[in-house]
Order: structure tokens, then C-alpha cells, then sequence
């Protein structure tokens, strides 16, 4: 079956419930009772088993069937949430997560679902109940056999009649519907599609004839079934298909399975069934009550949820980035703009100017709001994890999350998950000390660790804080004297901040033994790395024995920035606001060298001087300039001054790449274009420095 | 009329000079051709890219082909255009001396490059065009660029 055109929307939301399962198992495993979680997990894994079922991924299908089968006793409180069933369900988790990437990567999957299978109908097992709809109960159902048109009785699969028999059960009816195409429908398989889109909103799918291969294919005469269960009446269903063009007409007729036919089948159990437990009809005691109305209240919050996200629209990255460079564009217009207005004095186009300075200005934003993604994306996949690191060493932790609907530019949030995971990661393996450690320091046994985010001015700040043992200034000295990283008299010299900041460099860790989770001395100048090349800055903050606190601050966005313009003889360079300090104005003669160095001396600080003229090439002026301009930049802790003839003014840039052919020069980070239409170059501060 | 089965091979080309020779491109690689206009150095990069252009808002970069295939260098003149071409996924403008016409010729007419033809930068030749008397040395632009 071609279901390639599927196969993004499938990933998309097979990782959107897999996400949610993992969020909605981590609550149940706080609050086993929690009714409505454990229906959301429910719900998340049917969707999951219906996608993969139409899509042909029978591993995935199979695994979530069987989850379903636990966690419908879990509903029905046959059985306990205890850390077992938790952890198995989150190891099958872990395996659809597997199975999933091994579908968008295309590989074939060698994970195996077996064993878990095999854990959970064990599960089911212990409870003596039978998995999914009891068969005995059917039997006493009286209701009057159908004969359906279709879909005779002998097509469909023992599965298929238990759906039906257990939706019943449920409140929910089952219809078999029967749709006409007009005789010059031109798109049989769209329209198929279509209906079949209005159905599953309605409720589930279970069968089609022909298959559904057939009808995207547009296999099939003017007519075609489908059997559907829905908890909408029969006209509502009617009304719904019938408001989809080019449809003859539609018939929907109640569907009422034999209880002759399941008891012939259940006897037979069919493959799908094979791993699922074979019903011991002794011992099974169904209370009469059983049928309770959750499943009914379950399926109409899908649907609300279903008809929510219809007012949302997805949208591919790569259109967004079209629109924000068409802004982009209309913003240099605009500043083109303004310059002849200003140029020839002409009143009344600067004042339309104004205007359409006003409606870019709204556009822009709006556009950069549209590519906001809240970092709760990012942090969502975090509770999990330092849940498992924490199981893993014995410690007791208590992750609180705090600002996840703070937004970043899509570009950004792709970015820092990474670093973000190593700072948890330490913060879970370094920070936290263990149970016994922090009883005998009188501190609550159990360990927090918070992640903040917030806005600040026209940055994001992320930290990572724990309120574990912190991090001791001189034991990293110490370490650092023993790796030569610094001498014995640099050491002496440096302040706890400049100590604290040698963690950064590559190769350090203090970890005193190599853990599996960290301390494998790769961690944090990676972090720093990632961190800058998001044009960003880390800090720490520690105090001994009451905890170390990470502070990442991040722009909102990287397509847009704020630059100052320079000239350095005849060319025009941009450099990005956030890393400059100061510019100052000085004479030549207040350049010293010192070590075949040139510097300057600021506010009692040395600081080394860059030739923009000599670093870029560029040729030089003839006659020899007595004021001198100096931007001071920075990366981290380093400055540096760069001499330019001539500071042009603060603007905001549209930053754009250099194209594949030219991409990797050192020293320039882009290009933008400037209200002349003349491209000027963005230089990279931190190479500047190298 | 005689439905000549050659006429669908047929191909068009751009013509265009450096210094006294005349070059062509396939005019399908050719996106469209410009006038001179402020090109801005790119620092750190070899001689004959002569930097980067603002093309309606993508900034691409500029070669100088007579750098490129090593031929004298002249002045820029109000002739100068630059041939904006456009491959997979780069889009990249080549200035030349001028721009002379669009012709049409048949494959046939088309000879590959020999060993030893003595055409100066004969690696990125993909052929040479005869029309009456005048031989067209056809460039690749694949050529001239994969090799930067």
C-alpha cells in the first residue's frame, strides 16, 4: 500500500502521543487513582494502534493492542498501577519510540516486541480476567442477528466482532455505512478519503470494503462500506458524510453482530489473538456494573479534541522561512524607503512611510510569533528522563518545571535540547548528592532539581538549578593544576568566577569517578559551544553545600538581530549588539604593545586590540587617521577591541547566509542588506578573537 | 517541410565574450543576465571570487570567469554583465565582458572537447558549437564551480 504521503503526518503524531504517554505515565505513576490520566494514556495508545494498523506496521500495532489490553483492567480497576505495570508500560514506551524513529529513518526494525508482549499478557494474566471484551458476556447480549450486506458475518475477523460487540457494550453504536459516488465523481480515491476523514472523527474505522488500499487507490465502482463505531446517532453520521461533495447518496445502517458467530469464533482465536490470553471462562466474575460510562465520556473528549485541533493549521518550517525572508525583504524595502524620503525632503511619502512602517513593524512580529515554539517541547521529554537517571542511581528526585510556555524561535528550540539534557544530567549525577549524604546534612532527603524558564528584555533565560552540593571553586582548581590547564601562579590569581568558568573548557571534569551518565569531561564546554553558536551565554552560580544554579541566556530569535554598522576604509561590516561592550574614541598613541601585542587599557583592564583592516584583507586608507574608534567586544569572559575608521549607527538586520559556495570563511558569520541594497558582511565576533 | 528528426535536438545558447574569444553557456542553466552592480568583497576567499551581490534580497556570490580560466584581466565597462546561473542548489553569477545573443544550434553541430584542442581552461568545456565560420567554446558551469 503506498502510504508515503501518510508517513509524515504518521511520525508527527505517533511522537505527539508518545510523548503525551510517557507525560501521562509519569502522573499515573505519582497518582495511581488518577482516573482521567489513565483514559488520555488509553486514548493516546488506540490512536497510536489505529495509525500503525493503516499503515501497516504490524509491530507497532501488535505492542500497543496488547498495552491496551492492561490498561483497560487498569480502568476497570482489576488491576493495581504498581511500579511493575509502570515500568513495563514505559519500557513498551521506550519500544515505540524505537519503532517509530526505525520508521522514519526507513530502516528495517529488529526491535522486538515479543518479550514485551509476553510481560504484559502476563500481567493480564495475574488478574484472571480475559484481555479485551469478555466473550461470555457477549453471549448473553440478545439481540437480534443481522444479516449485513456487506460485510457477511463470515468477513469479518473475531477481532473485528468483538469491537463491535464490546463498543456496544460501551454505549456506542456501530453502523455500517454505505457511500455512492456520483457517476462522474473524477477523484474516487480523494473522496473515499474524505470520508473516510469524517468518519474517524466521528469515532473509529474498524472496517472497509473493499480495503483500504483499494479505495486510496480508487479501486473500486461508484460504491463502497465501511463499518464505523461512534457514540453520533445514525442521521448525525448520515448528515456529515452526505455534506462531502459529489456523493450520491449514503446509507447507514445500524450493525448488530450474531452472538452465534462469536461464540464460533471465540473458541477459534485468530492470530491477532494469539499472545493475548485465552480466556479461562471459570474464573472470569465480571461485575454486572462493569459497563460504566467512562469509555463513552473518553470518546466524546477525543472529539472535542479532534474538532480543537481543526483551528490550528501545520505548517512546513520551510514556508515559514519563506514568509519570515519576504518580511525580511520588505523590511530592507522599507528602510530604502524611509532613506529617499529623508534624502529628498519629500513630506508626504514619509508620512506614508510612517504607515507602512507601522504595518511591517506588526508583521514582523507577528511572523517571528508564528515561528515561536514554547520551550515546554523541549522540557517535555525531561521528567522521564531524570525519572530513569534518578532509579538509575538510587537517588530521590523531584524535577519541577517551571515557565514551559515560554517561546523561542523554532530554530533555537531545535537547538537546545542537548545542552539543556547535559546540565540535567549533571545536575541529577554531580549536584544531587545521595539519600544518606543529604540526610546526614539535615537537608530533605529528597533532591530538587528546577528548570526555569522566563523572559528577560528581549532574551530567554533558561536555568538549570539543584540544591545539591554545589560545586567547590577549589577542587576545580585544583583539578585544573593537575590536567595543566593553568599554572600554579595564573591559578592563584583567578577569582572563584574564573575558576568556576575553567569547568567550560574542553576535557575538564571533576567528577572524581566516571559515571555512565556524566563525568565523562565532554559535557560542558559542548555545552558552551552550542550555547554561543546560538549567539547565547551560560553562567553559574554555586554555593558549597546548598546547590549550583546554570543560567542560559538565549535571543528570541536568529533571523532578525540588532547590529552596529562600521566602517573600516571603503567597506561596511555589521556587528551583532549582543557582543559588544562599549565603542570609545582614542588617539593612536594610547595603543601600547606588550608582547608583540597591541592593547589598550580600559578602566584599569587590559585588553587586546584586532585589526579589522589587517584581519579582513582589506586595503588600507593612504592617510592615517587621528581619532580612532574602538568597538569593544566579547565572547564569554574574553575582550577584545576592534579598531574601525568609523561607527555608521545601530540597526536591526536581516541576517542571510552566504550560500553554500561561499559558507565556512572564519571570521564572517553572514551577510544582510542594507537599505542601499548593498550587501554588507556580519562579522563573527568569536572567531574575531582566535 | 521535412520533419527533420534532428530538430528536437536542438539547443539554445547564451553567447557571450572575455576579452576577443567567444564563450557559451546552455541557456538552461542561465536564470538571467545583469547589469554591473556593487559587488561587496568577501574577505578570505580565492581571487577569482570577486564577492557577493544582492540579488532582490538572496545575497549570492559572484566569480570572475577571466580570473577563473586564467585569461587576461580587462576593465569593467558598461558591457559587463553578470550571468546569473542557476544549478541544484546553488545560485551563482558570473561576470563576463559581454552578452551578445541568443542563438540556436543543433547537437550535431556540437563536437566534444578533444585531449589537446589548446583552449585555455579546457576542463570546463563541454563542447564546441560551429555556426558558419564561428567556433562557440560551450562552458559548464558545473565544471567552472565544483571545482571552487
Amino acid at each position: 500500500m503506498d502510504v508515503s504521503q501518510y508517513l509524515v503526518l504518521f511520525l508527527e503524531e505517533a511522537r505527539e502521543h508518545l510523548q503525551s504517554l510517557n507525560q501521562c505515565l509519569l502522573e499515573l505513576e505519582n497518582d495511581p487513582t488518577d482516573l482521567s490520566v489513565l483514559d488520555e494514556i488509553f486514548r493516546s495508545a488506540h490512536t497510536i494502534k489505529g495509525m500503525s494498523a493503516t499503515m501497516g506496521y504490524t509491530d507497532i500495532a501488535e505492542l500497543t493492542h496488547n498495552m491496551e489490553n492492561v490498561l483497560d483492567l487498569l480502568r476497570k480497576d482489576q488491576l493495581k498501577a504498581n511500579h511493575v505495570i509502570i515500568d513495563v508500560l514505559f519500557q513498551c514506551v521506550d519500544t515505540l519510540e524505537r519503532l517509530v524513529e526505525d520508521v522514519a529513518n526507513n530502516e528495517n526494525s529488529e526491535t522486538d516486541v515479543k518479550g514485551l508482549i509476553q510481560q504484559l499478557s502476563a500481567l493480564t494474566k495475574e488478574t484472571g480476567a480475559e484481555p479485551l471484551p469478555i466473550v461470555q458476556e457477549q453471549v448473553q447480549v440478545q439481540k437480534q442477528p443481522y444479516l449485513l450486506s456487506a460485510f457477511n458475518e463470515t468477513n469479518l475477523t473475531d477481532t473485528e466482532i468483538k469491537m463491535i460487540a464490546s463498543a456496544e457494550k460501551q454505549g456506542l453504536s456501530a453502523f455500517e455505512i454505505q457511500v455512492n459516488l456520483r457517476e462522474d465523481c473524477l477523484l474516487k480515491s480523494a473522496r473515499a478519503y474524505m470520508v473516510m476523514n469524517v468518519a474517524e472523527e466521528l469515532g473509529d474505522v474498524i472496517k472497509t470494503v473493499p480495503g483500504t488500499e483499494d479505495l486510496e487507490n480508487g479501486n473500486f465502482d461508484q460504491q463502497f462500506q465501511i463499518i464505523l463505531l461512534t457514540s453520533a446517532n445514525q442521521e448525525k453520521v448520515r448528515e456529515e458524510i452526505l455534506s462531502i461533495s459529489e456523493i450520491e447518496t449514503v446509507n447507514v445502517l445500524a450493525c448488530i453482530v450474531s452472538e452465534l458467530s462469536i461464540e464460533k469464533k471465540a473458541i477459534e482465536p485468530d492470530t491477532i489473538q494469539k499472545t493475548a490470553v485465552i480466556p479461562n471462562f471459570e474464573d472470569v466474575h465480571v461485575p454486572e456494573d462493569k459497563v460504566d460510562v467512562t469509555p463513552v465520556r473518553a470518546n466524546t473528549a477525543t472529539h472535542e479534541k479532534r474538532l480543537k485541533g481543526g483551528q490550528s493549521v501545520r505548517v512546513d518550517i520551510d514556508k515559514l522561512d519563506n514568509l519570515l525572508n519576504l518580511v525580511g525583504e520588505l523590511v530592507i524595502n522599507k528602510t530604502r524607503l524611509e532613506q529617499i524620503g529623508t534624502s529628498h525632503r519629500l513630506g508626504d511619502l514619509t508620512e506614508t512611510i510612517e504607515q507602512i512602517d507601522r504595518v511591517t513593524t506588526d508583521l514582523q512580529s507577528v511572523v517571528m510569533k508564528v515561528r515561536m515554539v514554547p520551550v515546554g517541547q523541549v522540557f517535555n521529554r525531561f521528567p522521564r528522563m531524570v525519572r530513569d537517571l534518578s532509579h538509575e542511581l538510587g537517588k530521590e528526585i523531584n524535577l519541577i518545571i517551571q515557565g514551559e510556555e515560554t517561546e523561542l524561535d523554532r530554530t533555537v528550540i531545535d537547538e537546545i535540547g542537548d545542552p539543556l539534557v547535559h546540565l540535567l544530567r549533571n545536575a541529577v549525577d554531580h549536584g544531587i548528592e545521595r539519600i544518606e549524604e543529604r540526610q546526614a546534612v539535615g537537608k530533605d532527603p529528597v533532591g530538587e532539581v528546577r528548570l526555569i524558564a522566563r523572559h528577560e528584555g528581549n532574551n530567554v533565560v533558561i536555568m538549570v538549578e539543584d540544591d545539591g552540593k554545589g560545586i567547590n571553586a577549589s577542587s576545580i582548581k585544583e583539578k585544573a593544576l593537575q590536567k595543566g590547564f593553568i599554572t600554579k601562579t595564573d591559578a592563584d590569581k583567578m577569582d572563584e568566577k574564573e575558576l568556576l568558568h575553567l569547568l567550560f573548557l574542553p576535557g575538564f571534569s571533576t567528577a572524581a569517578t566516571v559515571t555512565d551518565i556524566s563525568g565523562r569531561g565532554v559535557g560542558m564546554d559542548a555545552v558552551k559551544t552550542k550555547i554561543e553558536s546560538l549567539g547565547g551565554t551560560v553562567e553559574i552560580e554555586t554555593k558549597v553545600g546548598s546547590g549550583s544554579k546554570f543560567k542560559i541566556r538565549l535571543p528570541l530569535t536568529l533571523a532578525i538581530i540588532q547590529a552596529l554598522l562600521v566602517q573600516v576604509s571603503q567597506e561596511i561590516y555589521a556587528i551583532p549588539l549582543s557582543s559588544i561592550d562599549s565603542t570609545i574614541h582614542l588617539q593612536p598613541e594610547d595603543i601600547k604593545t606588550v608582547q608583540n601585542q597591541e592593547v589598550i587599557l580600559l578602566r584599569g583592564q587590559i585588553i587586546p586590540i584586532v585589526r579589522l583592516g589587517t584581519v579582513l584583507n582589506i586595503p588600507a586608507d593612504q592617510k592615517e587617521q587621528n581619532d580612532l574608534f574602538i568597538v569593544i567586544v566579547h565572547t564569554g569572559q574574553q575582550r577584545a577591541g576592534i579598531i574601525v575608521n568609523d561607527l555608521i549607527g545601530q540597526q536591526e538586520i536581516v541576517i542571510k547566509s552566504l550560500g553554500n559556495l561561499l559558507k565556512g570563511i572564519k571570521v564572517i558569520a553572514g551577510a544582510t542588506i542594507l537599505g542601499n541594497g548593498q550587501v554588507a558582511l556580519i562579522l563573527d565576533v568569536s572567531s574575531l578573537m582566535k | 517541410m521535412a520533419q527533420d528528426t534532428d530538430m528536437k535536438e536542438e539547443i539554445q545558447l547564451v553567447i557571450f565574450h572575455l576579452g576577443a574569444e567567444e564563450y557559451a553557456f546552455d541557456i538552461l542553466m542561465v536564470q538571467e543576465i545583469k547589469r554591473m552592480t556593487d559587488i561587496t568583497r568577501v574577505p578570505h576567499t580565492p581571487e577569482y571570487i570577486k564577492g557577493v551581490i544582492n540579488l532582490r534580497g538572496s545575497v549570492l556570490p559572484v566569480l570572475d570567469l577571466k580570473i577563473r580560466m586564467n585569461l587576461p584581466e580587462t576593465p569593467i565597462t558598461e558591457d559587463t554583465r553578470i550571468i546569473i546561473i542557476k544549478m541544484e542548489k546553488v545560485l551563482v553569477g558570473m561576470l563576463v565582458d559581454s552578452v551578445s545573443e541568443v542563438v540556436t544550434i543543433n547537437s550535431s553541430e556540437i563536437e566534444l572537447p578533444q585531449g589537446n584542442s589548446g583552449i585555455v581552461a579546457e576542463n570546463y568545456v563541454s563542447g564546441i558549437g560551429k555556426i558558419d565560420q564561428r567556433l562557440l567554446i560551450i562552458l559548464d558551469p558545473r565544471f567552472i564551480v565544483d571545482l571552487v
